[in-house]
């Protein structure tokens, strides 16, 4: 993989990247691998607008009178940083890339169980994306991601009516990509394929689906109550007319809190995968790992009260939300144990994918352990709306979703592209990303624990020190994320050649040409074997 | 093609019976009964619904995979309305001890 | 590598032995057999329908809570509807339902005429139903002044709580709205079928777009079958002299 290749490599088979040429034969494609594609380009962007706010934020935060911005704009931009990044790149990541390239995959099936859905999906998701991105540029939402009434609905003078018709519209393309792999993944198995030898990463996505699914209609609801109560200044929300600002709450974090595991559970999908195949070795547990996402996806659903533990909400409604709080860390658990049984005794090598899936173990389940404190009632009253809540969700959105996300795009790169990005470079920006998201992220539980509140511009001087640490820190990431991004783009005309296989994994996806053609299969396959079925390592020779 | 033909008459029975039902749930409200109107009404609505589902939609032919899907729509809904009622109905249930108030040794329950 | 797959022939054996319609012109590139297909269309409709639950109990748990904090203004809210037309519509839909049932039944069958003779009849009552709505109860809604939003005016001899009752009336027409959008839609895609049907599309081996357009037609019957009694019937009808 070392030699640098001077002339650009003619490839004269036929795959799906260069059946066709052209604008339309893209914009117009069913195929799930150019949807796929269509999807990354659309995700990156949204991700790099994302991350143009949060560089904002941590220039401001280095004064503790606000470097940078207004309040009003600072409101307004860590609103956008929240929206976009939760709805238009989080969600969406990991399922819409990896997900709709692989499913059909993995399975062993020509595409998904509906195509044209699947570019519609796209299509929808665009329309939200420049409805919000409209909203942004117009002036943006200084009611923070959440959008809690009575602020949204009736005092806020921000554009609240566009953002919510874009994160309305969005929506629906999450519950028809969900629908679209919840058909295939029952329906358009290959022969031979039952459910516990499916890919652990194809039961992630199907537990995620099941969120998608009965999650997501409830926040288009709910967002549409929003709207209607601050167009006709109907008092759905409003107590002066006997509403209740909590019903708002209860409805958002219905989907809000199940959202934040369709955010995890595809990563950890993507995880069993790296620790597999760079272990060489099955995931140990393999049907404990698989019933945990089911478990997760479940159990999700019963926690959301656990945002509301100081809004008001009847202090027996808190207990059971606390306790079953406790209860969604339990399935979480069992995959790190699992993952690192499996690591034990393996014959483990340290490419990119691995660094990235290595740091995700750790970086989860210290946002995870960190949950606890939150979950528990008597922690979470001095814990909430301050920096600690910031720190736990960015230790499992980026120190865990982001880096599994990356780990896969770095796994799988050479088949969705058929080449090789340059693995010393990998390593280095996966470093870096490591490094420099502690350093942004790790003093922010020492802020929330001093008591810094979090959405404020301004702060105490006294907590300068730890602000400034973090903003260095985010520089650090920011040029992190830069590097993939570089030698993705440079590895797509100049990278090597890569074969079916690089990695020498298991997986129907491997035994197709990279990049496979457009129908993915030569022939169906008939599948014969457990998933993860390598060879036993012989004694002596473990990693 | 997989589903079998329903016969006529079975749809034409289920028809009548939801009509019948309509009637009844009906009818029925311009009785008192107190609280049990709304149980009556929702009961009489669940039966209504059930025939639908099983014999217009199918489900009675239907595989497991799809009873399981209908019953998680509803059984989720379920949730959530549960867990918000759960709050939204406690939240006068908090008693206030006697060594905190002013004076006041009541604890105040709904 | 060479023992994890097999490979097969072309065509998916596993999936139906006894599928005889692989090479149907109805089947869809990517599945193998159009019962794959049918089956396929039909969970997906079905995993759409468990969406739209979730979509519509977002407002029925809404009105739940309000309903159990304000029983009193939503009796008297309740009282101010009409329950005859209530009734007259649940009738019109189940009445559609049955001759939607039966227009699939016909394609089974493989009756074209019946076909589209019961889809426009479907057509008809769903647009009898939406006809009642608008120009009879939410006409008349308009002109006494109980539109939320636009001039509701409350008038102290119903007695109770003024935003209580106003507060129903909020959710008496967001949940019928919505539930006519979906009703609105519903006689679109039955527009687009009856075409097909009248043209000879469907028959006993292809019919699935009838069966999943049927599922969610029934489905929309059954919100309806749910509003009724909670929107109409609120506390009984009985100390108001029956009726409006």
């Amino acid at each position: 993989m070392s030699t640098a290749v001077t002339e650009i490599p003619q490839d004269s088979r036929v795959h799906y990247l260069n059946v066709s040429y052209g604008v339309k034969s893209w914009l117009l494609t069913v195929d799930h691998k150019r949807i796929a594609l269509l999807y990354l380009g659309s995700i990156t962007f949204m991700f790099l607008v994302g991350g143009v706010a949060a560089v904002l934020m941590r220039i401001h935060l280095i004064e503790p009178a606000g470097a940078l911005v207004q309040p009003e704009t600072y409101n307004k931009l860590f609103s956008a940083h929240g929206i976009i990044m939760v709805f238009f790149f989080l969600v969406p990541s990991i399922p819409a890339t990896l997900g709709n390239f692989l499913v059909p995959l993995m399975v062993g099936a020509k595409d998904l169980a509906f195509p044209k859905l699947n570019l519609l999906s796209w299509y929808i998701y665009v329309v939200g994306a420049l409805f919000t991105l409209y909203a942004v540029i117009s002036g943006g939402v200084d009611t923070g991601w959440t959008f809690y009434t009575p602020y949204s609905s009736t005092y806020s003078h921000s554009a609240v009516i566009p953002v919510a018709i874009g994160v309305f519209i969005t929506g629906f393309s999450s519950i028809l990509t969900g629908l679209n792999f919840i058909v295939t993944i029952h329906k358009m198995r290959a022969p031979g394929l039952t459910w516990f030898r499916l890919p652990l990463f194809i039961w992630s996505i199907y537990a995620t689906s099941v969120i998608f699914i009965l999650g997501t209609p409830v926040l288009a609801i709910t967002i549409f109550l929003l709207g209607v109560e601050r167009l006709f200044h109907v008092g759905i929300f409003d107590p002066a007319v006997g509403g209740d600002p909590l019903l708002f709450q209860h409805l958002f974090w219905f989907y809000s809190h199940p959202a934040v595991y369709i955010m995890i559970l595809p990563g950890m999908g993507v995880v069993s995968e790296l620790i597999a195949a760079f272990s060489r070795k099955r995931i140990y547990g393999y049907t404990m790992v698989a019933y945990s996402s089911f478990a997760i996806a479940i159990i999700s659903f019963l926690v959301w009260g656990h945002h509301m533990f100081v809004t008001g909400q009847s202090i027996y409604a808190g207990l059971i939300f606390s306790v079953l709080s406790f209860l969604v860390a339990i399935p979480s658990a069992i995959k790190v144990f699992n993952w690192t049984a499996t690591l034990y005794k393996g014959s483990i090598s340290y490419e990119a994918p691995m660094l990235y899936a290595l740091g995700f173990i750790g970086l989860f389940t210290m946002g995870g352990l960190t949950g606890l404190f939150l979950a528990s009632l008597a922690t979470d009253v001095h814990l909430s709306g301050t920096y600690f809540i910031v720190a736990h969700f960015h230790y499992i959105m980026v120190g865990g979703a982001v880096m599994a996300y990356m780990g896969g795009l770095h796994y799988w790169w050479p088949k969705i592209t058929g080449r090789m990005y340059p693995d010393m470079w990998a390593r280095v920006a996966a470093v870096i990303i490591f490094v420099g998201f502690n350093l942004t992220f790790f003093p922010q539980f020492m802020l929330g624990y001093l008591g810094m509140p979090r959405r404020y511009a301004v702060y105490p001087p006294e907590f300068q020190v730890f602000n400034v640490m973090s903003s260095a820190g985010a520089s650090i990431l920011g040029i992190g994320y830069l590097i993939p991004l570089v030698y993705f783009i440079w590895s797509m005309r100049y990278g090597p050649i890569a074969p079916a296989n690089p990695w020498g994994a298991k997986g129907l996806e491997w035994t197709v040409p990279s990049p496979p053609p457009t129908d993915n299969f030569e022939e169906t396959p008939i599948v014969t074997e457990e998933a993860y079925n390598y060879a036993p390592i012989p004694e002596g020779q473990h990693g | 093609m997989s589903s079998h033909v329903v016969p006529l008459k079975v749809y034409v029975g289920v028809f009548l019976a939801l009509l019948f039902f309509t009637g009844l749930t009906t009818w029925v409200a311009f009785i008192d009964l107190g609280p049990l109107n709304t149980v009556v009404a929702l009961a009489i609505a669940t039966v209504k619904m059930l025939l639908v589902i099983l014999f217009f939609m199918h489900v009675r032919s239907s595989s497991g995979l799809t009873r399981v899907v209908v019953a998680a729509g509803f059984f989720w809904l379920a949730l959530l309305i549960a867990f918000t009622l759960s709050d939204e109905l406690t939240r006068q249930w908090s008693p206030i001890p006697s060594s905190w108030g002013p004076g006041t040794s009541q604890s105040q329950t709904q | 590598m060479a023992d994890l797959v097999a490979h097969g022939s072309g065509h998916d054996a596993a999936h139906d032995p006894a599928a005889t319609h692989s090479h149907s012109p109805d089947l869809k590139h990517q599945f193998d057999n159009m019962t794959q297909q049918f089956e396929a269309g039909n969970l997906g409709m079905w995993v759409f329908l468990a969406t739209e639950v979730l979509f519509f109990g977002g407002l029925f748990a809404s009105y739940t809570v309000y309903r159990s904090l304000y029983l009193p203004g939503f009796e008297i809210g309740s009282h101010l509807l009409d329950v005859r037309f209530g009734a007259t519509n649940t009738a019109v839909l189940i009445c559609s339902s049955l001759t939607m049932a039966l227009a699939i039944r016909a394609a089974q069958t493989g009756q074209r005429k019946a076909q589209v003779i019961l889809l426009v009849l479907t057509m008809l009552l769903g647009a009898a139903f939406l006809g009642i709505k608008f120009t009879f109860e939410w006409r008349n809604d308009y002109l006494e002044h109980l539109v939320p939003g636009v001039d509701f005016l409350y008038r102290p001899e119903w007695g109770g709580n003024g935003p209580h009752v106003q507060l129903f009336f909020i959710f008496y027409f967001i949940m019928t709205s919505i539930h006519a959008l979906h009703m609105i839609i519903g006689i679109g895609l039955l527009s687009v079928l009856t075409w097909m049907a009248a043209r000879g599309r469907f028959s006993p081996d292809y019919y699935t777009p009838l069966e999943v357009s049927g599922l969610y037609w029934h489905f929309v019957d059954i919100v309806w079958i749910f509003l009724f009694p909670l929107l109409y019937l609120i506390g009984g009808r009985y100390g108001i002299g029956g009726g409006h």
